[in-house]
């Protein structure tokens, strides 16, 4: 029986999408079958940051309302066997997703997957809270800021009171994934720090993402960074961050531990 | 012939209306709505209500009577939502169709347990009888921290939070307000207008906090006040703060 997760964040541009295709991609390339969903009608995503751009042909709103099976809509990436795409519709708007049409289809992957991610759109409107919906666990993303920390205490509010879980009244798994983690703007107190973050959301950490060039990079190429640069921190870091969604106990390495003069050159020239 | 009116306006308005959805069986849900009438009295009375009866398919002389009841406890009942239009005529409230929405009042309860008073006086242990009476409700205990965007609200006494109250986040209560976290949101005591409510908390980063009709934002508040313990209360017209373990080494 698969596992649901849902990667949301309330603020836009943390990383959501980045970080469902990093750890899909870090699960799958672990022999798990993974299928990651984009929910994010309209401004769809996630088929850039996996490079399948040129194979949607059918999406998550064909397959909610019955248009196409499922097998019609989704698409197996080159570089991964075990890891799919379901995308989004790009033409279309969130008010065509019908909530008996999605849970129709995360049934179907429950079936079908070791786990099933959905990248859940910014907001709390119809796109995210439907996201999030009939997921059994939650990973949010945050970003060392006020702004995202307070919309992320938000988005655990909407998990904590609108979800299937929750409406059941059973207790909603929520993961804490620190992305765009800055050490020199953190050690200059001009970021809050890991602590501050922990102290407000109270979430357990399952991993720091540190901000980098790499991720970019990746995301320019249409290609999770685990498999583009398999070798780089970030990397390091989403398949540490795998590792603990499935269970394992991995120490938690804070980027920028041990910095060099270089950086602390760099750093402050950039300030 | 002559005309001294040429056309009548009529204009389209938005209302807000709070919306009641009786249960089945009625008699129990009416015994119910009874109990909850008594610790909030007045809470629906004079108030534009709509009858929601979506799912219940009630006849038509059942719908009447259930209106009737309502009137009984000073409940007027505007329109009726949800309901077969063959059910109704035109001695009941008009149908109403295409409401929306507007804020969940019940989202508090699925968050937050009442407390048992204090002072209730102990009793021997359960007897076998019929279960005991529910005890009047004074304060809302919340386990855990309360939400950016969440509200949390007595009106009938004090409320006390085990966690923290985020950033834009709110609790509203008629008594005092007591937080064994971090208040970094707002907290509103003596909501209905009483003026020895007090607001403690564990470390004081409020957006805002006020007493009755007095407040304070952020920007009034002393710095030094700031990230300790205190306690917030009226003192003729101004709010002061003081350090709770001040007060106690002074104790």
């Amino acid at each position: 029986m698969a596992e649901v997760l849902v990667i949301t964040s309330g603020k836009g541009g943390v990383g959501k999408t980045t970080s469902t295709a990093a750890l899909g991609a870090a699960l799958a390339q672990t022999g798990q079958s993974v299928v990651v969903v984009d929910f994010d009608i309209g401004l769809r995503n996630l088929d850039l940051a996996l490079g399948a751009e040129c194979r949607v042909v059918y999406d998550l709103i064909n397959v909610a309302n019955g248009d196409v099976r499922l097998q019609q809509a989704l698409i197996r990436d080159e570089r991964l066997d075990t890891l799919y795409l379901l995308a989004a519709s790009q033409s279309r708007d969130k008010d065509a997703l019908s909530e008996g049409g999605v849970q129709r289809c995360i049934d179907e992957l429950r079936d079908k997957f070791d786990w099933v991610i959905c990248d859940s759109p910014a907001g709390i409107e119809r796109g995210a809270t439907l996201a999030m919906r009939f997921a059994d666990r939650a990973v949010v993303v945050t970003n060392p800021e006020v702004s995202s920390v307070r919309d992320s205490d938000r988005i655990i509010g909407l998990l904590d009171s609108k979800t299937v879980k929750a409406e059941k009244g059973e207790r909603m798994d929520k993961l804490l994934l620190l992305t765009r983690y800055d050490s020199a703007q953190a050690g200059r107190r001009h970021m809050l720090s890991i602590d501050d973050v922990l102290d407000i959301l109270s979430l357990p950490l399952i991993g720091i993402i540190p901000e980098s060039q790499e991720i970019l990079r990746a995301s320019n190429v249409g290609a999770p960074i685990t498999i583009a640069d398999a070798q780089s921190t970030p990397a390091c870091a989403y398949r540490d961050a795998a590792r603990r969604l499935r269970g394992e106990t991995v120490p938690m390495i804070i980027p920028g531990g041990r910095k060099n003069l270089l950086n602390r050159l760099f750093g402050r020239r950039a300030a | 012939m002559y005309f001294s009116r040429h056309s009548f306006r009529f204009r389209g308005r938005n209302f807000l209306a709070l919306a009641v959805k009786p249960e089945m069986p009625l008699a129990d849900w009416l015994a119910d709505l009874d109990q909850w009438l008594e610790r909030s009295p007045g809470f629906l009375s004079g108030k534009p209500v709509i009858l929601d009866l979506a799912g219940l398919s009630l006849q038509r002389s059942c719908i009447a009577s259930l209106i009737a009841e309502l009137d009984q406890r000073a409940i007027r009942i505007l329109g009726i939502e949800g309901a077969e239009a063959s059910a109704l005529d035109e001695s009941l409230p008009p149908l109403l169709t295409g409401g929306r929405t507007a804020g969940s009042v019940e989202a508090v309860a699925a968050i937050a347990r009442r407390a048992p008073p204090a002072e209730e006086p102990k009793k021997a242990a359960p007897a076998a009888t019929a279960p005991p009476p529910v005890p009047p409700v004074r304060s809302l205990l919340v386990e855990g921290p309360v939400r950016s965007g969440q509200t949390i609200t007595n009106s009938d006494g004090d409320v006390i939070v085990l966690g923290s109250v985020a950033s834009g986040a709110e609790v509203i209560a008629a008594g005092s307000i007591h937080i064994y976290g971090p208040l970094r949101g707002r907290a509103l005591a003596g909501a209905n207008g009483d003026e020895s409510a007090r607001v403690f908390c564990r470390s004081f980063e409020a957006e805002l906090v006020a007493v009755s009709r007095y407040y304070l934002m952020t920007h009034n508040i002393e710095p030094r006040r700031r990230n300790m313990a205190v306690q917030v209360w009226l003192s003729g017209k101004t709010l002061k703060i003081a350090s709770l373990d001040r007060a106690h080494r002074e104790g």
